[in-house]
Parts: structure tokens; C-alpha cells; sequence
């Protein structure tokens, strides 16, 4: 298998006496789509914010390209090429698709802002993801479905050339359609050679767009292991129990201490 | 969320291939505007109608409503107000509120006359003081409600009623000071050359139908969404007979009685609305520092995820009212000719406020142009107008003023529930 684009090794993380990472390794490859699964407080979010680099890590190491980085906050994650898109999207409503897709890092000709720039590389983004159900780019984000801003936001993090791209959730809030539209979207992203992480809890979602699961069971990594390999039965399992079959933890970490 | 359903993308459609579609033609983009309307996107429309309404009220129940004189009177009066609201469009666009800019331009009006009369100071260097001043109050209550996160609401309120000291212990209770600078005074008091006028008018409108057709090719040669070529004549058209028609009227001889005296041409208080206007709408639309406060007022926490400077942004935004409201101090002083303890302390910043939100900025951010103070701030500046005419008692005034401001309001709060309801 190729070298992952951005791989974490041993990384622990505690709160206080709360341990939420146990030695948790996790690795992004390029052209594939990672779901990242667990139930509620098994540390998907914290795992999520040490990659986007709104938390420090204890111990274990952030690599990118296989080489070693230090990473001190978000700035220097988007640097790497790595684009996180939150789950509330974060969007101005009262702005158009453009000017959502480049705000903070507007383009300029002296001191204005260069719509025509903005507006054609705005466009070709969107055509080469094949978007082609907003009317215009020029709509506020307000007229648009929930379908539609996820799309924004998913142009959004690519529009800077990143390499990886995090979703959180990007399904849940979405009807049938707009969910076929996102997940179409997902898989394109994953065929552009970006590294993409789904994280989700929605298991149809999983088995039909990831290549690779990764479930984290109460802080720890439960199984890493190719869609192929799984059933939605198995996944389900490893999520809520931690272990399934020959997968998981070999001793549950729950009851190991009782 | 949305009403429209998504249909799921279908392959044969070519990339974007409704997009280029947007308003090609005049029909197209007439149905595009009805739609926002519908969708509670009104803009100017309820201001600009308001003003007709009035126009139509005050020239039937009074004759003299409509003549130049009376037109020129309107302008001058609507000066100081206009600008008011051009600096408070910056703050309520990010959903905030300035209570005391009206005080603050009385403050400022002051150390600016202290300074003509008590130092003989040039003109331009006392202006710009008076301006400092007003950037100073406006940083001091921009770090207030950034640093210490208190409600703009409450920190204006308490300048609103301390800033009142500053006048009163400089002039003393019941003074007050002249303020007949030949520059300043001659703002409200004396007329741009006719010749002059009529030149800024042609330079203007020819810039603007310069800059239109310009725009119009440069994003219709590169296949952006662009407004169609009618429509942008229709626009230069209408700009062109307001401000050729403004020019005309004010360039005749108003004076009530024309064999005695020669009053004509634009009145100094407009030019420098205009220059003001043409000014802030460039920094808004045109500008990363504009757009980035449309940002924070659409979502704060977006623009500081895109990385925006909230912080910066928001104290500007108070800094740039601040000094706004000195100047439009300084214009309410060149209009009444002095300043007292008293000034800017009335009614100057409610009826400013009222003249924005009337213009179409909306009261919870995000909203908001520098047009809709021109536009709100004329309206405002009729109602006294007319009903002073009209020889009708202080409280009639008060009472029509209040209601128009709620009325604004009322429009802006239904519209919002109706842009999110229809999603436009």
C-alpha cells in the first residue's frame, strides 16, 4: 500500500484524569476515503481537533507525508493541506458561494477585490467536482438547501489545493437526495487522489463510500481494516463493544479491570 | 431550511449550464427581483416608497413643499443625519448598536469650535481634531465591547450619558459657542458655483456609466453572472436624470423672492454627502477590510474560523461611526450655526438609527449599505420638513417619526422571518 498522506502514531490524549486517546494510531491514504466511527465519546471529536490541530497531543507523533511535523495550531494544519469541514459548516449566510469560498483569503488587484478571479476559480472548483445544482454562484448561501452549503463547504476545503479533507458529519442533517449528492461528492473527492476522512454514524453511508474503517472503542483503536474485510454487522459490533470475532481489543477495556 | 427539493445532479447536464443563464435578459432579471421581494429581500423599496408617499402627502396639503427653495432647505436639514447613519450602518451591520454617536458628534463639534475660537486654529486642523476626538471615543468603546465582551447596548449607553459632560464642562451650562467658521458655517449656508456643480454632476455621472459598461464587459467577456446591457443602461439612465435633475433644480435662482436676491446652485453639505457616500460604498463592496465585515456580521464565528481579525474588525467598525458622527457633528454646528451642551444629545441618534434601518440595513447585521442612510436619512428629514410647514406641533413631529421608525422595524424583522422561511 502506498505511504499515508497524513498518518498519527501512539497518540495519547487526556483532559485531566480523563484519558480520552489510548496510543491511538490513524492513518489517511491518498485516493481513499477513511471512515472514522465509535460511538459518543469514544474520541472521534478530540481526534478530529489534534489533526486540525485545535488540540496538542500528549504524547505520539503527527506525520505528513511521512515525514515528521510539529503542528501548533490550525494555521499551521491548513498549511500542510489539511482542510477540515465542521459539521455547522460555517458558512455567512448573508454572503454568495463565492464569497464564502474565499473568505479570509480574498483575492486582490491593488487594494480590490478581484471578483473576476474569484468568481472563474470558484467556478471551475465546482465544475470539477461536477456540482451542478446550484443556479448560480452568485446565490447567498441562505438560498441554498442543506444539500447544497455541505457542497460549498466541501469546495471550500478544496479550493486551496488541500490534500486532506475531514468531514464531520457531513450526512447528517441531509434527506435522502442531498445525502446521494454528498456522498456522490465524497467518492469524487477520494478519485481526485485526496486523502479523505468520513467521520459518520451512519453505516449505509460507511459501507457504500469508505475503503478503509476506522473504529475507535472508548479511546482506543478497535480496528483498522479495509470495507472489504467488514459487514455492517461487524462494524457495529466493534463500535459498540469494541470487539468482533478476531477484530477489536483483545480484552475489553470496560470490564479488563472489574 | 430550504423549501426548494433537490433533484439529484443529473449527468447529461452540462457543468453549470444553468448558471450562465442568470438574468441574460430584462425579463429574466425583472423576475429575479420580484422574486426577492417576495422572499422578504427588499432593500431600499419600502424607503423609496415611503418617500414618494410623503413627497405625494406634503406638495397636496402645502404648496410651498415642492418648490426648490424648500428642496434645498430639505437637503441641508437631511445632511447631518445622513451621515450619522452612514457611520452606524458600520455597527449595525456587524448587529451591534451605537448609542451614543449623536453625543459624540456633539462632543467632537465642540473641541472643534473651541478650537477655531480659542486657539484661531485653521479650519482643517480644528475639523480633524474634532474628528480625532471622535475616533478616540469610538476606539475606547470598540475595545470596551471587544476586550471585556460587554453589550455595545450598555457601553453606548453609559458614553451616551458621560460623553454629555465633555460639552457641558468645556462650554459651561447654558452657553454656548459660535460656530461661524467661513468653511465650516459655509457648508449649510453657502451654494457650489453653478458652473461647478454642473461639472461634478457630468464628471459623476459619466464615471458611473463609465465603471458600469466597463464592468458589464469585462464579466460578460469572461462568462461571469453579469447583469443584462439593459438594464445596466436603465441604471445610468436613472442616475443620470436624478442627478442632472438635482443639478437643474438646484442651480435655478430659489430665493423667495427672486428680483431681490440670487440663491442658487448645490448647497457644500451635498457634495460632501456624495463624496462620503461614494467613499464607504467603495470600502464595502470593493474591499477585503468591507467584506470581511459583512462577514463577521453574517457569522461571527465563520469569519473567525476564515481567519478574519474579529476583534479588528469590530473595533473598526465603532471607530468609523464614531468618526462619521463627529462629522456629522460638525455639519448639525454648520447648519445651526453653534454649538451647546445640549448638541447631539436630542433626538440626532435615534432619528439616524431610524434612517438607516428605514434605508434597508437590517437591525441584526449582515445587512446594509451606505445608500440606505441617504435614502432612510431623506425620509427622516422629510417628516419635519413637511410638518414644520405644515405649522403642526412638536409632538405631531415626534409621534409620526416614532411610528415611521417602527414601521421600519417592523418591515425588517417580517423580512428577515421571510428570507429565512423562503431561504432568498
Amino acid at each position: 500500500m502506498a505511504q499515508p498522506l497524513l498518518e498519527l502514531r501512539g497518540v495519547n490524549k487526556s483532559f485531566g484524569v480523563a484519558h480520552v486517546l489510548h496510543d491511538v494510531d490513524f492513518a489517511v491514504y491518498p485516493g481513499q476515503v477513511t471512515a472514522l466511527v465509535g460511538d459518543n465519546g469514544a474520541g472521534k471529536s478530540t481526534l478530529v481537533k489534534i489533526i486540525a490541530g485545535i488540540y496538542g497531543r500528549d504524547t505520539g507523533d503527527y506525520l505528513f507525508d511521512g515525514q515528521s511535523v510539529n503542528v501548533h495550531g490550525p494555521r499551521d494544519v491548513a498549511a500542510l493541506g489539511v482542510e477540515v469541514v465542521y459539521q455547522d459548516l460555517a458558512l455567512c449566510e448573508n454572503l454568495d458561494i463565492v464569497e464564502n469560498m474565499f473568505l479570509g483569503r480574498e483575492e486582490t488587484k491593488g487594494i480590490t477585490l478581484d471578483e473576476v478571479a474569484m468568481e472563474s476559480r470558484a467556478r471551475e472548483t465546482l465544475a470539477s467536482l461536477s456540482v451542478r445544482t446550484v443556479k448560480s454562484v452568485r446565490q447567498s448561501v441562505s438560498s441554498l438547501s442543506g444539500g447544497q452549503r455541505q457542497t460549498v463547504a466541501i469546495a471550500k476545503a478544496v479550493l486551496w489545493n488541500s490534500k486532506v479533507v475531514l468531514l464531520d458529519e457531513p450526512t447528517a442533517a441531509l434527506g435522502v437526495a442531498q445525502t446521494r449528492q454528498v456522498l456522490d461528492l465524497v467518492r469524487r473527492l477520494a478519485d481526485r487522489g485526496l486523502g479523505v476522512v468520513l467521520i459518520s454514524h451512519n453505516m449505509g453511508d460507511v459501507m457504500e463510500v469508505a475503503d478503509r474503517v476506522t473504529a475507535l472503542y472508548l479511546g482506543r483503536v478497535a480496528a483498522d481494516v479495509h470495507v472489504e474485510e467488514v459487514t455492517h454487522g461487524r462494524i457495529v459490533e466493534l463500535i459498540t463493544a469494541g470487539r468482533s470475532g478476531d477484530l477489536g481489543i483483545a480484552e475489553n477495556p470496560a470490564t479488563a479491570t472489574v | 431550511m430550504s423549501v426548494e427539493s433537490d433533484t439529484p445532479a443529473k449527468p447529461a447536464d452540462g457543468a453549470f449550464a444553468s448558471d450562465n443563464r442568470q438574468a441574460v435578459t430584462l425579463g429574466d432579471s425583472a423576475r429575479d427581483y420580484v422574486n426577492r421581494l417576495r422572499g422578504g429581500d427588499m432593500g431600499s423599496l419600502p424607503a423609496i416608497l415611503g418617500l414618494v408617499v410623503l413627497f405625494v402627502v406634503f406638495s397636496t396639503l402645502h404648496d410651498r413643499f415642492l418648490t426648490t427653495y424648500n428642496m434645498a432647505n430639505l437637503v441641508v436639514q437631511a445632511g447631518s443625519i445622513i451621515v450619522l447613519a452612514m457611520g452606524l450602518v458600520f455597527v449595525l451591520l456587524l448587529g451591534e448598536i451605537d448609542l451614543s454617536a449623536g453625543v459624540a458628534g456633539g462632543a467632537s463639534a465642540c473641541v472643534t469650535a473651541l478650537m477655531l475660537i480659542d486657539h484661531d486654529w485653521h479650519w482643517l486642523l480644528a475639523t480633524i481634531a474634532g474628528i480625532v476626538v471622535g475616533a478616540v471615543i469610538g476606539l475606547a468603546i470598540g475595545a470596551l465591547v471587544s476586550f471585556l465582551g460587554i453589550p455595545s447596548f450598555v457601553v453606548t449607553l453609559a458614553f451616551f450619558l458621560a460623553l454629555q459632560a465633555i460639552p457641558l464642562k468645556l462650554i459651561g451650562s447654558g452657553g454656548s459657542l459660535r460656530f461661524n467658521n467661513e468653511v465650516l458655517r459655509g457648508l449649510s449656508i453657502k451654494n457650489v458655483p453653478v458652473t461647478a456643480g454642473w461639472i461634478a454632476a457630468v464628471v459623476i455621472v459619466l464615471g458611473f456609466a463609465a465603471l458600469a459598461l466597463w464592468r458589464y464587459r469585462s464579466r460578460s467577456a469572461r462568462g461571469l453572472v453579469h447583469q443584462p446591457l439593459p438594464l445596466v443602461i436603465i441604471q445610468i439612465v436613472v442616475l443620470a436624470v436624478i442627478i442632472f435633475g438635482l443639478t437643474a433644480l438646484l442651480s435655478a435662482n430659489r430665493a423667495p423672492n427672486p428680483n431681490l436676491f440670487n440663491i442658487s446652485g448645490i448647497p457644500w453639505v451635498l457634495p460632501v454627502v456624495i463624496a462620503l457616500l461614494l467613499f464607504w460604498t467603495f470600502v464595502l463592496t470593493r474591499t477585503r477590510f468591507g467584506r470581511h465585515l459583512y462577514a463577521v456580521g453574517g457569522n461571527a464565528e465563520a469569519a473567525r474560523r476564515a481567519g478574519i481579525n474579529v476583534t479588528r474588525i469590530r473595533i473598526s467598525a465603532f471607530v468609523i461611526a464614531s468618526s462619521m458622527a463627529a462629522v456629522s457633528g460638525l455639519l448639525a454646528a454648520s447648519y445651526t450655526g453653534k454649538v451647546s451642551p445640549g448638541s447631539g444629545g436630542g433626538n440626532e441618534l435615534l432619528y439616524a438609527v431610524a434612517a438607516a434601518v428605514i434605508g434597508g440595513t437590517s437591525l441584526f447585521g449582515g445587512r446594509g449599505r451606505a445608500m440606505d442612510a441617504v435614502i432612510g436619512g431623506l425620509v427622516i428629514a422629510t417628516i419635519p420638513n413637511g410638518l414644520g410647514l405644515l405649522n403642526q406641533a412638536a409632538y405631531i413631529n415626534l409621534l409620526v417619526t416614532g411610528g415611521v421608525l417602527l414601521l421600519a422595524a417592523s418591515v425588517d424583522a417580517i423580512s428577515r422571518r421571510r428570507r429565512s422561511a423562503a431561504g432568498v
